[in-house]
């Protein structure tokens, strides 16, 4: 069944390089992360921190 | 804008809270049952000794226990704390009250598939993936059917931002989604019996990818939402740091997806693929500690209020140990540790430290709270809530702490070595008798767990008794105010992100396949990976029947079939031939493999010409003949019943379709070639005066013994002709 992507996925010269491209993918998109979520204003972090607690108070979109 | 009114629906939470007490009572049940089968292995033959159960041997009650905890008793929980959460937490009813109860009881429907198919042996013997093929297609339905709830209520919300517990949902119904369907494909050869379409090493490697994630994604991610929900909700205060738990999410989903070989160090799974599972494993304490900070420091500020309140109180314990269990899967997968701990009851210590304190901890503090709200009054006792945690939190200990000790004394003792070079244990039994104390005292902690819970379930009865129902809570709240989907100016990216439902999904499961492709497809494609080995012939059609009886009872959990590269495994398995740890190439045939995770009895990859036919017929019959001090369940049905070989051939076919070597020849003489070679055995057995004289009457080339003999004594040997063939 297989047999077809097989053959192909072997006589791929520096087939090495796919898991390579997914390991710096990873990290750079966790930098990239670790970078926007420093950025993110407290405000902001505050008004979604009080989402559980207050489900039956005004509806936060008013405040965009 | 208008607010509108709308109705939060309680009834749906209050029938899984229900399912959730119900299920974890008989669950944990069933587990010291099993328990107790450890150092009474006769317990449950009420017929008799010579007249054993099959329905109630310890190989066929382990994966009910195993499944229905998770399925059946964390699986409500989840979805009781999850049906809650996200209509407060999204300011919506849930999308179809009809999907609700329709999961609802699809879900239990699939709860009594198992505990009726599981005891029958219809199993498929893959660690919490045994049900077979039928109820696999209902498990996959009634989990759409959760998706499409839970992801059309997210679009019709009337909050903008989705809060991280629901990120958790998300990624828990796309993962599990994906590595279900992944891991159960499988060739149907009859009603309730097939033949995974992977073999051998790609099979393990995809077990566990499976098995492991299931940990992450059934029995970690939901809980995890649910911390970040009820933690906050009951504190009174908000989370430690939304930054944090951004963070959190996206690492921990990314990076558990590759932890799965960890499960298969030192086996035959390629070297490469064991290492990714290590570094990556190691890798995960930093988003399960950031889960577990973010959770315990919650609660800065009002630690005077988890004195006085029980669901804190099992939640601090819930996160401690989830900290403490994910402290210690990353040092189990460092080789050298894992070498020691792997098939011994360090492995089952480690699972239940997670599983009672982690799991079953948040449910029991959930279940407590959820209770006040859904029958608006006080708990019914809180001194019973606060015994329950006592009694709780010292079973929880009772349990751990002996099995880590027997866990280390066996691995040490099948270690040891005379100084001539001989195993000091060369008796694997020495091993076993010297750990039942300890097995006694898990069976006293998994006892006091259980009447912790029993304790629970009175208490919430009594609540309900006392309370008032409110099946729909009354809620207002504004609908949403359209606003563009892009971007807007200033708008911080994880938030643009988190109103974005359906991007925020394709992202999770982006995150997640990464590490499925790279572990797996490779396996797959690569023929390297598993090198061919010349002896290796499929199973003869009897030894097939054999196998199959062996996934029927459930063999594979109490024996492993993988020998490692140590020197105490070729001492003690395969008569000290330092070449003969197995190897890849010998599982070809091996649908599904069956390596097994634990050695409460030893390793039977080389069994095969060990001992004589007879030796096997007796040790069946009765285990403790042939080895005194062996808990290992007697058979007795195995001699009387005789064996259905009418699907031969369709089993057969499906093999071959699925790449083994049968001819049409072989595949029309089956019958035949059973009949052969099982009068060949029972022939050898003759030779035995006390059998000729108990059984020699009887038609035993037809019973299903007979093919499991012929399956114990292939085991292994095909490499060994190999080998001789060449010299």
């Amino acid at each position: 069944m297989l047999k077809y992507i097989k053959h192909n996925l072997e006589t791929i010269d520096g087939v090495a390089i796919y898991p390579i491209i997914s390991l710096l993918l990873f990290f750079g998109v966790f930098l990239t992360m670790l970078f926007i979520v420093f950025k993110m204003k407290k405000s902001n972090i505050d008004e979604v921190s009080q989402l559980p607690l207050d489900s039956n108070s005004i509806n936060l979109n008013e405040d965009e | 804008m208008e607010k509108e009114q709308f109705y939060y629906d309680n009834k749906i939470v209050k029938m899984f809270l229900w399912a959730t007490i119900l299920w974890g009572v008989v669950g944990m049940l069933v587990g010291l049952l099993v328990a107790f089968l450890f150092v009474a292995p006769g317990l449950l033959e009420f017929a008799g000794s010579d007249n054993a159960i099959s329905w109630l041997s310890f190989g066929r009650l382990r994966p009910l226990h195993t499944n229905a905890v998770i399925f059946a008793f964390v699986g409500n929980g989840a979805f009781m704390g999850i049906y809650y959460s996200t209509q407060r937490l999204l300011k919506a009813r849930m999308l179809s009250d009809l999907l609700s109860r329709i999961h609802f009881w699809g879900w239990q429907l699939i709860i009594v598939a198992a505990a009726i198919t599981l005891p029958l042996g219809l199993s498929s013997s893959k660690e919490y993936a045994e049900l077979e093929w039928p109820i696999d297609i209902w498990v996959v339905l009634i989990w759409v059917v959760f998706g499409i709830n839970l992801i059309g209520t997210i679009l019709k919300r009337r909050q903008r931002h989705i809060y991280v517990a629901i990120w958790f949902y998300i990624a828990t119904f796309v993962t599990i989604a994906v590595l279900y369907i992944f891991n159960n494909l499988a060739l149907p050869v009859s009603g309730f019996k097939s033949y995974s379409v992977y073999a051998g090493v790609q099979d393990a490697l995809i077990q566990w990818w499976y098995g492991h994630n299931a940990v992450a994604f059934f029995l970690t991610t939901p809980i995890l939402g649910l911390m970040y929900y009820f933690v906050p909700k009951i504190a009174n205060r908000p989370v430690y740091s939304y930054r944090l738990s951004i963070i959190h999410f996206w690492t921990l989903i990314f990076l558990y997806i590759w932890a799965g070989p960890h499960h298969l160090l030192y086996t035959a799974l390629p070297e490469w693929a064991q290492n990714l599972g290590t570094v990556f494993s190691i890798m995960l304490i930093f988003p399960s500690w950031g889960g577990m900070i973010n959770g315990l420091l919650t609660l800065r500020g009002v630690w005077d209020k988890v004195r006085e309140t029980p669901e804190l109180k099992f939640f601090v314990v819930a996160i401690t140990g989830y900290g403490m269990s994910t402290f210690e899967g990353p040092m189990l997968s460092f080789k050298n540790l894992n070498a020691i701990g792997h098939y011994t009851d360090w492995i089952i210590g480690h699972v239940h430290i997670g599983t009672l304190s982690w799991n079953g901890f948040m449910i029991a503090g959930i279940v407590y709270w959820l209770a006040t709200k859904l029958w608006k009054t006080e708990l019914y006792s809180k001194k019973l809530a606060n015994t329950h945690f006592l009694i709780g939190t010292i079973g929880i200990l009772f349990y751990a702490i002996p099995l880590y000790i027997a866990g280390f004394t066996q691995a040490f003792m099948w270690n040891e070595f005379n100084p001539d070079g001989t195993l000091v244990y060369g008796n694997f039994l020495d091993t076993v008798t010297s750990i039942i104390p300890m097995y006694w005292m898990r069976a006293i902690g998994g006892t006091l767990y259980l009447v912790g819970f029993i304790i629970m379930a009175y208490n919430i009865v009594m609540t309900a008794k006392i309370g008032s129902t409110v099946e729909d809570e009354l809620a207002e709240a504004a609908p949403l105010k359209i606003i563009s989907s892009g971007r807007a100016a200033g708008e911080p990216i994880h938030s643009w992100l988190e109103r974005r439902t359906v991007l925020f999904t394709i992202l999770t499961t982006i995150a997640i396949l990464v590490g499925t492709l790279v572990e797996i497809v490779p396996m797959m494609l690569v023929e390297s990976n598993v090198k061919t080995i010349e002896s290796v012939k499929p199973y003869s059609p009897l030894e097939l029947e054999g196998r199959d009886l062996y996934i029927r009872e459930g063999c594979n959990n109490c024996h492993s079939q993988m020998i490692r590269p140590f020197r105490s495994e070729v001492a003690r398995y395969s008569d000290n031939d330092p070449e003969l740890y197995s190897k890849a190439g010998e599982f070809i045939y091996d649908r599904p493999f069956l390596w097994g995770s634990r050695r409460t009895g030893p390793d039977v990859h080389r069994l095969g010409g060990k001992y004589n036919d007879n030796w096997h017929f007796n040790h069946m019959l009765d285990p403790r003949s042939t080895s005194p001090g062996s808990i290992m369940p007697r058979y007795t049905w195995l001699i009387k019943n005789t064996l259905n070989a009418s699907g031969i051939e369709a089993k057969l076919e499906g093999l071959a379709s699925l790449g083994h070597p049968y001819s049409e020849e072989e595949i029309a003489n089956a019958r035949q070639s059973i009949a052969t070679q099982a009068a060949g055995i029972v022939e050898n057995l003759r030779q035995d005066p006390e059998f000729v004289k108990n059984y020699g009457d009887q038609n035993m080339q037809e019973r299903e013994i007979v093919a499991l003999i012929a399956y114990l004594q292939r085991l292994g040997t095909d490499i060994k002709a190999g080998r001789t063939a060449q010299n």
